[in-house]
């Protein structure tokens, strides 16, 4: 999958509004719920408890702005009113909800529009905001405070006190009134007073909000600690996620308590049209194949299945190719935005290096599409001297608790990362060095391995995904250790080139009292390249990109240098450069370089700008018509970049042959005397 | 100006030649040397030590390192020629300082500077002192019964190294060569090289010395070039058998290694330094079993020295196999001092007659 951008504005008729969400929602008995879900809430800490609320909240916030298509801006404030009392508060600018949905909403448990739907969300249950409330209230004996207001010219906001009767599991309000919230034209507050620790550091609101931002790009939020310090994360691109649809169950990886489930609440008459109507990617045809194999007569009543039959048909499900599940269920972030994301977040930390990160193709388990997406940040600040820092998101939520018990950290232990540049005793575990490793898992259902939705569970099918995203990630990874270890040669070429060479010819040259010689042709028998040297600076607006290129061989060379500039950012100052040669649509942009003469440079520089500008990599060049062995800072063409590159069309022995490798490890066996015998005299 | 600084001066100018002439032919500067390390040291039956085999490594100015350390030598051989010339001398830590002037030559730590002193006798077959370096100080200090002729600022000076000295001992100048240093005469039966200065102390105290008729020789770590020069000399002149003293760890099998065998490090003069036939008293393994030593635990490093050696082809006969691998499977050390737990006199009236007596020394 390639980037998903999804048009900013939709019409306004697909829009959800709040009446509509309001309609959909419905009761869920408390019973069922905790039959279903046995450890609960997460609230088992204090400062667990005010984190857990704040994520509640937030992630609400961020699922009605999606469904109505409202850029998110979410203010988090939090202030201290007693010893362990804090104030919590948190503002959306989302569709708002309807007068009178909100006593449910916050003061029931188990109200929500999802329990039965089978699509990507954050919030998976209804059970979030309101047990936010109803701790709240039980620990300092407040009632929450809300306020919403809906789209519409002529609505009015509304506020009212929230508290939960936890013996009826019905909302006491109080203080309900109409009131003016100016410059509010939709939206929701909902403030409280808990009884909680205040926490900084890896399991902190911070850290949790910072997270948030890397998933959301599209999201602005604000956050005010106890201490009066505002941090603000800025939105990083105007472009929604793609809106995310329900779908029915996919048949594969269903396990039977889901099959019994579903049969025995179908509204077919036939096991045929249940096979064919109630899941997805299914035909006629492989239904009649599934009955078959199954041994159950298409013709019979589904209600009637039971155990038996239910798992006959799951054996017949098994024997049969079904398509994976509809990609468009899901909504990856997508490689674009999670660099994105990643970039503006980490900004501070100077990263070194942004792997390209990686989408998944969509695949299932237990009948729910899911897919995987992975990003690695290297380099720069990032302490080099512990584990790497993990970050896990389900559902563009950040999971912070439960590293250990998390398949994302099972998957990366599984990969050998020494291949790709990162240190990790024994090729298993944790790797260790300056990196940051994100992984995303989007999915209908995140199978969670407690309702605290604290860590993601095992499952083959998911770590097989994760680790073969890692993989690709990794290989990004290591090819660009590999070109900085290319550059830091060519760089040291240069210094003995400019530096101690000509130093050494004028020693030599005065203790002998003679000339000093000529070095051009010993130069350029030591450096035997041409070199490539991007560099960025940031103007107004975007970067300007410059490579100057260096011929350091004995004769002329004529090529042909290739850049993939984002196609969003394509100009003038590209385009009507006195190299350029041609572009694509897609931004695959070319330029000719002729006859550059040995020991000479030229230089190609072009200005980006707009959103886009910052996800250019300049060290992403490429190179055709000339021998790559001889080019430093640039790769060769790949095969897969749509158009044929120059020919080569001097001859092969036009090359110095660059033997440099096999002395320098003659030079390295120095190295080793020196440092084994130290101990001598 | 004598023969052998004229040799030096000619051999160094010529590496600064063939640097030229590499670099006014358009080549890239090159230099063989060959190589100094264990896996190119070779037993030489003539001298019976062990010196550099024919591995050669190529110094070439395509790598930062090679290349600047091209120009260290070009300035090295600049500084020493002139020092020759105007019958100058400096301490190796003085060349290092020095190098300050030099910009990119410079060097970062004196080992460094050594290394190019050594790697410039390795190419002209010169020793350190023709090109005018010594080191900073005179090195051990030597107690026993043994007259040394040195040359002072007033002349010609004789020392017994026992009526003559305190009990520090008489401390040998850094060059031993006979033509300021001759050896008039001693009351020797055998030279006994000593590890640390507790010992030699130690040893003094007891009247070792006058008893054994012994030369006490403080090594006091790895033991400096003219300590096992005058080794070598006390060895072959005046056919004193000579005995190496230690603690029992893997560190101090190496310093017996650099005085019987040669030092890797400098395997070029071996034949000049080294004393074949000097045998090893202890501390050995079988010391620390047979004699119910106080021991230590091998460190980390102890051990992964110990295996070095294993692989080191000096200590490639039965006997160091068999110790190595003792102490290896035992997992312990211990110092000369550990004598001590039988009483202060035990080293000197029963070890030292019992270990010595066995070699057929006493």
């Amino acid at each position: 999958m390639g980037s998903n951008e999804a048009p900013a504005k939709k019409p306004a008729k697909s829009r959800v509004t709040a009446e509509n969400l309001a309609d959909k929602q419905h009761e869920i008995s408390v019973t069922e719920f905790f039959e279903k879900n046995k450890q609960v809430l997460g609230f088992d800490s204090r400062a667990k408890s005010l984190l857990m609320g704040v994520k509640e909240a937030v992630d609400n916030s961020l699922d009605a702005c999606e469904e109505s298509e409202h850029l998110p801006d979410i203010i988090v404030k939090i202030s201290r009113t007693g010893e362990d009392e804090y104030k919590v508060s948190i503002e959306d600018n989302g569709p708002g909800i309807v007068h009178r949905a909100m006593p449910n909403v916050f003061g029931r448990l188990l109200y929500g529009s999802r329990f039965h739907a089978l699509r990507q969300s954050r919030g998976q249950q209804g059970i979030g905001i309101s047990a936010t409330v109803m701790f709240a209230n039980i620990s300092t004996g407040r009632p929450a405070h809300v306020a919403s207001r809906i789209e519409g010219e002529d609505e009015v906001a509304w506020e009212m006190d929230i508290a939960v009767d936890t013996k009826t599991n019905r909302p006491i309000v109080t203080n309900d009134r109409a009131f003016s919230w100016p410059g509010k034209a939709h939206g929701t507050l909902v403030e409280y007073t808990t009884e909680c620790r205040y926490m900084t550091g890896r399991q902190s609101i911070f850290e949790y909000l910072k997270e948030t931002a890397i998933v959301n790009p599209h999201a602005r939020i604000e956050f005010h600690d106890p201490e009066g310090k505002a941090y603000i994360f800025e939105r990083a691109t105007e472009i929604m996620p793609p809106k995310s649809k329900e779908i029915k169950p996919h048949p594969q990886g269903m396990e039977i308590g889901d099959m019994m489930n579903y049969s025995s609440i179908s509204e077919q008459k036939t096991v045929k049209d249940f096979l064919k109507n109630d899941f997805c990617r299914m035909t006629a045809r492989l239904a009649g194949e599934v009955c078959e194999i199954a041994g159950v007569s298409p013709d019979t009543d589904p209600h009637d299945l039971g155990r038996e039959g239910s798992m006959q048909l799951l054996k017949g499900i098994s024997a049969v190719k079904i398509q994976d599940p509809p990609a468009d269920c899901l909504s990856p972030i997508g490689d674009v935005l999670i660099k994105k994301g990643l970039m503006h977040t980490l900004e501070g930390m100077r990263p070194e290096y942004y792997a390209t990160p990686v989408t998944r193709s969509p695949k299932s388990v237990n009948g729910n599409p899911f897919c995987i997406e992975a990003g690695i940040v290297y380099g720069g600040d990032i302490p080099a001297d512990g584990q790497v820092t993990i970050m896990r998101f389900a559902n563009r939520v950040p999971l912070l608790y439960q590293q250990g018990a998390d398949i994302i950290t099972k998957a990366i232990s599984e990969v050998d990362w020494r291949r790709y540049g990162l240190e990790q005793r024994g090729g298993k575990g944790v790797p260790y060095g300056p990196a940051i490793i994100m992984v995303h898992m989007a999915s209908t259902k995140v199978p969670f391995t407690s309702e605290g939705k604290e860590a993601i569970a095992y499952f083959p099918e998911i770590e097989a995904e994760m680790v073969a995203a890692l993989k690709l990630c990794a290989r990004n990874l290591k090819s660009h250790l590999n070109k900085m270890d290319k550059k830091t040669k060519t760089h040291e070429k240069f210094d003995i080139v400019q530096g101690l060479l000509p130093d050494l010819a004028n020693k030599v040259a005065e203790q002998l009292g003679r000339p000093v010689p000529d070095l051009s042709r010993t130069i350029s028998k030591i450096m035997n390249v041409v070199w490539i040297e991007p560099s960025r600076e940031k103007i107004p607006d975007g970067r300007r990109i410059t490579y100057t290129i260096y011929n350091y061989t004995i004769r002329p060379h004529t090529f042909m240098l290739h850049l993939q500039i984002p196609a969003e950012c394509m100009n003038d100052t590209i385009t009507g450069g006195p190299l350029f040669d041609s572009a694509k649509e897609d931004g695959k942009s070319q330029w000719l370089i002729k006859d550059l003469a040995a020991s000479t440079s030229v230089q190609v520089s072009f200005e980006l700008k707009g959103e886009m500008a910052d996800t250019f990599d300049p060290d992403d060049a490429y190179i055709s018509g000339i021998n790559p062995i001889i080019v430093m800072g640039a790769e060769s063409l790949p095969g897969d970049w749509g158009i044929k590159g120059m020919k080569i069309t001097e001859s092969e022995e036009d090359y110095v042959q660059d033997s440099s490798d096999e002395e320098e490890g003659e030079e390295e066996l120095e190295d080793e005397f020196d440092n084994e015998e130290d101990d001598e005299e | 100006m004598n023969d052998r600084q004229k040799a030096a001066l000619e051999s160094l100018t010529k590496i600064a030649e063939d640097i030229y002439a590499d670099l006014d032919k358009g080549d890239i500067p090159a230099m063989r040397l060959p190589l100094r390390s264990k896996r190119n040291i070779e037993f030489d039956p003539m001298t019976q030590v062990w010196k550099y085999g024919n591995m050669k490594t190529l110094r070439t100015a395509k790598t930062t390192q090679g290349a600047t350390t091209m120009l260290r030598t070009a300035y090295t051989t600049d500084f020493i020629n002139e020092m020759i010339r105007e019958n100058k001398s400096s301490t190796l830590r003085e060349m290092y300082y020095i190098s300050e002037g030099w910009n990119r030559a410079k060097f970062h730590s004196q080992d460094e500077s050594n290394l190019l002193a050594e790697d410039l006798e390795t190419v002209t077959h010169c020793l350190r002192e023709d090109f005018k370096l010594r080191p900073e100080e005179g090195s051990s200090h030597v107690y026993g019964d043994i007259n040394f002729e040195i040359q002072t600022r007033k002349g010609p000076k004789i020392t017994n190294c026992m009526d003559d000295v305190s009990e520090a001992g008489f401390g040998i100048p850094y060059t031993v060569e006979k033509e300021s240093f001759a050896i008039k005469g001693h009351n020797l039966k055998f030279v006994m090289a000593i590890e640390t200065g507790g010992m030699f102390a130690r040893l003094i105290e007891n009247g070792f010395p006058e008893r054994e008729n012994c030369l006490l020789v403080h090594l006091s770590g790895q033991p400096t070039r003219s300590t096992r020069r005058l080794l070598k000399r006390l060895n072959e002149e005046e056919n004193l058998p000579v005995v190496v003293f230690t603690d029992g760890d893997p560190w101090s099998f190496r310093i017996f290694a650099s005085i019987a065998y040669g030092a890797i490090k400098t395997a070029h003069i071996s034949d000049y330094l080294a004393t074949p036939t000097a045998q090893f008293v202890g501390i050995t393994a079988s010391d620390i079993l047979n004699y119910d030593l106080p021991t230590d635990k091998l460190s980390d490093k102890d051990i992964a020295a110990l295996n070095a050696e294993l692989t080191d082809p000096r200590f490639n006969d039965e006997f160091w196999d068999m110790e190595i691998r003792a102490m290896l499977d035992m997992n312990k050390k211990a110092e000369q001092q550990a004598l001590a737990k039988y009483g202060l006199d035990y080293v000197t009236d029963t070890y030292l007659p019992e270990k010595l007596t066995q070699m057929g020394i006493m």
